[in-house]
């Protein structure tokens, strides 16, 4: 009973800690911000303007990824997510690729998914492979081209694919050695 | 359709997107400042025209910055221009992409510290690879 209790506790500070740290998180930035502008207030206007134009780009991204965290609840069961992206899924390099490749926005507006995902059992690895596919984008390819040329862009896509499952599996085992398993 | 679930659902959905909006807003100034703060030019003069060390500083700077990737890009372009090689610039546009130093405390925060160091640090050596391999490539087609 005494330590049913501890571990309510603890499992509780856990959680107040939690929702605590990322508001100490945002106070720290802004604490920085305002001193870097006391000391060069050149930097104002122009941090401010950048700062609203990324704003008004992921306001989308963020409805974007709140619907899919919003189905992945309702639709998919913890179970079938394990199964398809758990530690014995084969099938979940393609997707982890493919999702990478073909999600859209800054790599931090996937964070929260991803971070929901991650305690749903979803491999480490998958994550690492779908975070580093989201270097290739598609929109940009033409840009890509435009600047390094066709041949650079087919083989630096391809080496990047293969970096990315490769850098997957190396995340598994390291995580896996840490953890004893 | 279930009710209960869909209410679940919604309500598990709004408080992981609660939690992560201070980090994301953090972030979004952390990038706004670096952004400001660092002209892209002044990384220009620390290569030093040898392609071990080029790559790594080629892989280190795109660590750094953050931004658009059209923007590492249009550097990148630049950099070559200015005679830099292409392994540290293919370092310098793959690290842009894959190693975040300015969101690593949000990853951490969500993903978990083990995690996101080791993909940073891995995702930082793997540009230097995949840089190398690319440009070795190249040079047989």
């Amino acid at each position: 009973m005494k330590n049913k209790n501890k571990k309510n506790k603890i499992k509780k500070k856990g959680k107040i800690e939690m929702s605590h740290s990322q508001w100490y998180f945002l106070g720290i930035v802004i604490l920085i911000s305002i001193i870097v502008f006391l000391v060069v207030p050149e930097s104002f206007n122009p941090s401010l303007g950048f700062f609203l134009t990324i704003l008004k780009k992921i306001i989308p991204i963020f409805f974007i990824v709140f619907v899919l965290m919003f189905l992945i609840n309702f639709l998919i069961s913890p179970k079938q997510l394990v199964r398809y992206l758990g530690k014995k899924s084969k099938i979940g390099w393609p997707i982890a690729i493919i999702t990478g490749i073909i999600s859209v926005g800054p790599i931090y507006m996937w964070y929260p998914l991803l971070s929901d995902l991650q305690k749903k059992g979803v491999r480490n690895g998958f994550i690492a492979t779908f975070l580093y596919n989201r270097a290739i984008k598609i929109p940009l390819i033409p840009l890509i081209i435009f600047y390094f040329g066709l041949a650079f862009t087919i083989v630096l896509t391809c080496v990047m694919i293969m970096a990315s499952v490769f850098q997957g599996l190396i995340i598994d085992k390291i995580l896996k050695i840490k953890k004893g398993g | 359709m279930d009710k209960e679930r869909l209410r679940q659902a919604l309500a598990k959905a709004s408080r992981a997107m609660y939690k992560s909006l201070p980090i994301v807003f953090g972030v979004i100034i952390l990038v706004s400042l670096v952004n400001t703060l660092v002209p892209k030019t002044f990384f220009t003069i620390l290569f030093q025209k040898n392609i071990w060390i080029d790559s790594f500083i080629g892989s280190a700077i795109g660590s750094i910055l953050a931004g658009n990737p059209i923007t590492s890009y249009v550097v990148g372009g630049e950099f070559l221009k200015q005679g830099i090689s292409l392994v540290a610039v293919t370092a310098f546009l793959v690290s842009w992409v894959t190693v975040g130093m300015v969101q690593l405390p949000a990853e951490i925060m969500l993903l978990g510290k083990k995690f996101a160091i080791l993909r940073n640090v891995s995702a930082f050596a793997l540009a230097i690879i995949v840089a190398l391999i690319t440009v070795l490539i190249l040079s047989f087609l």
